[in-house]
């Protein structure tokens, strides 16, 4: 590894050690505080100082994915999408648009539903990534997946991973009390959010079904909201 | 896509320092638009500086009864916060306006505010664009309009910012704090953004290297009466055709304090201080209200596709201020 200068990768967070020169790319001299970078790295994680004549544009990224924890050495570029589905193997989220567009990528990390195809999987260092596949630890099916089958909430089944991460996370914020654009402003600020139709429907607008599924979907989390559904299990 | 380095930085100082040396560097919000640009060719930084996780998330009250908002204070935390839904309804509806939950679950104040326009020619790098590439032409004009600017274009860039949250605070008179090499400084909401005149590319007045760190909003007591309403192909989950952000306090039937800033139809938002003129001071009638929205889209100068925006503004701003009213329990 050119310009590792020797030092341990897993001394730097996210940071990285490794420089890549082969892609027509020349780095300039890194100038940020060696000192600094030293002592902070462990928790800042950056990416940077660990280098001295190259810069990284590789990183080491340690996730809990489903559970477990899982190490793995990204190009700076790569999408937490593409990290999960490529290099981990971890294929429920799908890609739809890779724009932000459709919501066939989403997952909870760190327990709130978020577009994967447009989080930089660098930035996600020491995060908590759970897919649908991992909603549930023992290996049943989640009630929301469970619904989902009762109610026949799909066709062809592409944007439903996406679907039911986007609906636990949507429980989630209604139990929290997180408004939207729907919302009764009488709702007094803090309080749980009843999940109407009109509630469910605006809440899971973000995520497409090119199929058409809407109508069983709106049913299957009614169901669920209705039963008052744990928490997901991470 | 360019190869980049990734850094996350410590502090806001930090921050600055990393991307002020750097004329290629970009600081990294929630990523929800800068990592879409990336991927399509229209940003291309070769260093990125990770602010999203500064300790700039919180929101606070001010002393004085307003409240500091923290540049990194993701858009559904903001939107749902006891403060802003209570006295600036206009902002939490504004935010949950825009986008979708797993968005706004990832996109932050400042992100927000610097996001970028969604004409389609600035998005296409096989097209030319001025803002995009300074120079090349503006196929907009004659081109695919639409969506476009009604007010304040140049011949150079007929493109609107797309941002509800900014609408917002627009109307709610709010103030940008940044930080630079050479120290912090407070920016208006008005002067943020700037118009395209012949410089398209640059959006704001920001200088390089300046960090967003908060934003602030003075009390306005009137704001307890405020609301959002955008006008869109759907009803959900896409960018305003027209949006409409306003204050409005009436006392026996008088407009005692009234403030109105439109969305999608400019490079900024829109304050539109002609209706305001005509309408502080004056009886709050339905008639009245058109007529101010009248009086601002004087200026308009609709594109080949676009003049439907001019009415569907003017409908607008008087369906907001009646709704107002009538909230209020008044009548128009
Ligand atoms: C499908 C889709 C639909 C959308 N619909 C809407 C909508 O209806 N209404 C709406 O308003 N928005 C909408 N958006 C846009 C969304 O709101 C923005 O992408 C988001 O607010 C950007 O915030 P971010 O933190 O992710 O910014 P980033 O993508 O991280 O950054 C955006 C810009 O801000 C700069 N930046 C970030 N933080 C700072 C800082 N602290 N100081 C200085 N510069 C900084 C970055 O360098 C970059 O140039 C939509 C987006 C998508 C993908
Ligand atoms: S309107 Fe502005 S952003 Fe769109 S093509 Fe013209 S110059 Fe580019
Ligand atoms: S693949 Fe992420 S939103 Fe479509
Ligand atoms: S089931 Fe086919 S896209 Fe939704």
């Amino acid at each position: 590894m050119p310009g590792s200068a020797g030092r341990d990768a897993s001394a730097y967070g996210v940071g990285v050690a490794f420089a890549r020169c082969d892609d027509g790319y020349t780095p300039d001299v890194h100038e940020a505080a060696e000192t600094r970078e030293t002592r902070e790295a462990g928790e800042a994680g950056v990416a940077s100082g660990a280098t001295e004549a190259m810069e990284a544009t590789e990183a080491k990224l340690t996730l809990t994915v489903d559970g477990s924890a899982r190490t793995v050495t990204v190009d700076t570029r790569t999408s937490l999408l593409d990290a999960l589905r490529e290099r981990l193997g971890v294929t429920s989220p799908k890609k739809g648009c890779d724009h932000g567009q459709c919501g066939a990528c989403t997952v909870l990390l760190d327990g709130r539903r978020t577009l994967s195809c447009l989080s930089l999987a660098v930035a996600q260092q020491g995060r908590d990534v759970v897919t649908a596949s991992g909603l549930d630890d023992s290996g049943d099916l989640h009630p929301m997946q469970e619904a989902f089958v009762e109610h026949d909430a799909l066709q062809c089944g592409y944007c439903t991973p996406g679907q039911i991460c986007s609906a636990v996370g949507v429980l989630e914020e209604a139990a929290a009390g997180h408004p939207s654009l729907v919302t009764d402003p009488d709702v007094p600020a803090g309080s749980a959010v009843p999940l109407t139709d009109d509630e469910i429907r605006e809440r899971m607008s973000g995520n497409l079904c090119r199929c058409g599924a809407y109508v069983d979907i709106v049913a299957a989390i009614r169901d669920v909201a209705a039963q008052r559904p744990p928490v997901p299990s991470r | 896509m360019r190869p980049f380095t990734y850094e996350r930085a410590l502090d806001p100082a930090d921050a600055v320092a990393r991307v002020a040396a750097h004329p290629d560097a970009a600081y990294l919000g929630g990523g929800t638009n800068l990592v879409d640009h990336l991927r399509l060719g229209v940003a291309a930084p070769g260093r990125l500086v990770d602010v999203s996780r500064l300790a700039l998330d919180r929101v606070e009250s001010r002393d004085d009864g307003g409240l500091r908002i923290g540049a990194a204070v993701r858009n559904s935390d903001l939107a749902a916060h006891p403060s802003v839904r209570h006295d600036f309804p206009v902002l939490s509806q504004a935010l949950l306006a825009g986008a979708s939950g797993q968005i706004r679950n990832m996109a932050t104040t400042a992100g927000n505010l610097l996001q970028r326009t969604r004409c389609r020619y600035f998005q296409d790098v096989t097209t030319p664009c001025n803002k995009r590439e300074p120079g090349s032409g503006c196929p907009a004009v004659e081109g695919r309009n639409r969506t476009l600017a009604i007010l304040g274009a140049s011949e150079h860039c007929v493109a609107t910012h797309p941002s509800d949250m900014a609408v917002a605070l627009a109307a709610l008179d709010a103030d940008v704090v940044v930080l630079g090499p050479s120290g912090e400084r407070r920016i208006p909401m008005a002067d943020l953004h700037r118009l395209p005149g012949d410089e398209p590319a640059r959006d704001t007045t920001l200088d390089p290297g300046e960090l967003i760190t908060a934003v602030e909003l003075a009390p306005l007591p009137a704001a307890r009466r405020s609301a959002y309403r955008k006008v869109r192909d759907r009803a959900s989950y896409a960018f305003a055709l027209v949006s409409v952000a306003a204050v409005l306090e009436v006392e026996d039937g008088v407009v005692r304090e009234v403030r109105i800033a439109l969305g999608g139809v400019a490079h900024k938002p829109w304050r539109a201080t002609r209706a305001e003129e005509a309408l502080r001071g004056r009886e709050a009638t339905a008639e009245g209200f058109r007529a101010a929205a009248e009086a601002e889209l004087g200026a308009a100068r609709p594109l080949s596709e676009n003049a439907f925006k001019v009415p569907m503004a003017r409908n607008a701003i008087t369906a907001t201020l009646r709704g107002l009213v009538r909230a209020a329990g008044e009548r128009a």
